[in-house]
């Protein structure tokens, strides 16, 4: 059997990083792209769109990741379909991030003060161009702290996807840990990348919130 | 004729009727005073001849226009009255000057050169020439107002309805936003204003309506109105606000 260096360790893993944030950033981009259509059928949808949505949202967001997960691998195998474990993670993630970023925004969109609903139509704004030149430039500023917050959850949620078999970061750590019997160092590595990648993002966070606290709401 | 015509107006708002039939009309040029205890419905009639609320019963006519709920007949209302909110309601995302010029471009398709001359021409008008560059969040509430009065102005409305617009001001502001307004009912616009200054209705106003529990309790020409109130209503809500 072959002896693993530090190093060795390291590079795996690192090698195993590239598809955490390939897998990180298609959820992010995919989801926020379901989320903003989502988002314009539960604010504009009326009665037969918004419901759907809302429950949508209930679903995804009231049962755990992992089971989300399971559903999207075995349960399109049920239907003979051939599920390989990336599309099944990213379908689930991108499914998920959708979900609560419709969520997080639907709230930012509420947070906009009824007074520019009003001042905006009595200056005989249509709903499209109210939400289009009063609502969502408010509400995108409002947006992007929790936003940015929420991306650090996408990129631990992937970490999930090792159990239906996605050789991401920690499926690498789990492969490596069987084979060089240092778990401790293994794992140890694994969470200083998952630190890593995360710790910017939610300093991001920190930084935009309290620059949207102090600075004019221009 | 009338420029606005309220007959039988009714709005609930569940099963609370605040407005129970009001019959109203306003002249062109005539500046109406509305006045009345909190609560007494006068914010919800100006909201309802704006459309901002859906009425139950009655009708509103504004320029031989009768008020209907689609989005056209919405529009082509709001594009005949302005209105200006007791909290400014200015876009906090944009300067005076894009506040002014904005739904010009965007409901009137207005060009930007036309837009930016008719915000300069409407900032100028209320004292603000100068500050068409700031945000709202640099300008005081009296000036914030001012520019939420060029903003409707710059519509060309044929009328403003006006909800309380010094309510919120530190009473230092109040005289500089009362100065434009004075301006304007010199000038001829038509103005329905709710407003608890009563020197002002007084000096100012054409008519007082006075409100009482969702009716029109008492109307007539300031002098009449306050020098001999005929309600026991009216006498104590002017004996309170005196
Ligand atoms: N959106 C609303 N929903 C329910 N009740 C309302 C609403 N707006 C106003 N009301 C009620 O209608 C009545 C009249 O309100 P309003 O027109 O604001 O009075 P005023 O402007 O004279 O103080 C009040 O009793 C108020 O509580
Ligand atoms: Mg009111």
């Amino acid at each position: 059997m072959t002896q693993f260096t530090l190093l060795d360790i390291l590079r795996n893993l690192v090698f195993a990083t590239q598809w955490t944030v390939i897998l990180s950033l298609v959820s992010f981009i995919g989801g926020g792209l379901l989320g903003l259509g989502l988002l314009v059928l539960r604010i504009g949808g009326g009665r037969i769109f918004a419901p759907v949505v809302r429950v949508y949202v209930e679903l995804f967001q009231g049962t755990p990741l992992l089971m989300q997960l399971f559903l999207a691998f075995f349960g399109l195998g049920l239907f003979g379909i051939d599920v390989p474990p990336w599309l099944a993670a990213a379908v689930a993630l991108i499914l998920w991030t959708a979900a609560f970023l419709t969520e997080i925004w639907r709230g930012c969109v509420e947070a906009v003060p009824k007074g520019q609903w009003e001042a905006s139509a009595s200056l005989g704004m249509s709903y499209v161009e109210q939400m289009r030149h009063v609502v969502l430039p408010q509400a995108l500023k409002i947006a992007i702290p929790p936003t940015v917050g929420f991306s650090v959850q996408v990129v631990k949620g992937t970490a999930l996807t090792s159990i239906i078999g996605f050789t991401e970061l920690s499926k690498a750590g789990t492969v490596l840990s069987n084979a060089t019997f240092q778990p401790f160092t293994v794992y140890g590595l694994v969470a200083l990348i998952y630190f890593a990648l995360c710790f910017p993002l939610s300093q991001a966070a920190r930084h935009l919130e309290r620059k949207m606290n102090v600075a004019h709401r221009h | 004729m009338s420029l606005i015509a309220i007959e039988g107006l009714r709005k609930s708002y569940g099963e609370h009727e605040v407005l129970k039939g009001i019959d109203l009309e306003v002249a062109k040029g005539e500046v109406v005073a509305v006045i009345g205890k909190s609560g007494s419905g006068k914010s919800t009639l100006l909201r309802c001849v704006n459309g901002l609320e859906a009425i139950n019963g009655g009708s509103i006519t504004v320029d031989g226009a009768r008020l209907a709920g689609d989005e056209a007949h919405l529009r082509a209302l709001r594009l005949k009255v302005g209105m200006i909110f007791q909290q400014f309601n200015l876009f906090p995302h944009k300067t005076a000057g894009q506040n002014v010029m904005l739904a010009q471009q965007v409901v009137k398709k207005t060009g930007k050169a036309a837009a930016e001359a008719m915000a300069r021409r409407m900032l100028d008008r209320v004292g603000l020439g100068e500050k068409f560059g700031a945000y709202p969040d640099q300008l005081s509430g009296g000036q914030q107002q001012r520019v939420a009065i060029a903003r409707a102005l710059a519509m060309e409305p044929m009328a403003l309805l006006c909800d309380e617009i010094t309510s919120a001001l530190d009473p230092e502001l109040v005289g500089e936003v009362l100065q434009v307004v004075r301006g304007l009912a010199a000038e001829g616009m038509t103005l329905m204003m709710v407003t608890h200054e009563m020197a002002f209705a007084r000096d100012v106003c054409s008519r007082v309506v006075f409100m009482h529990q969702g009716r029109v309790h008492e109307a007539g020409p300031p002098g009449e109105v306050f020098a001999n109130p005929r309600t026991p209503e009216l006498q104590s809500f002017l004996g309170r606000v005196a």
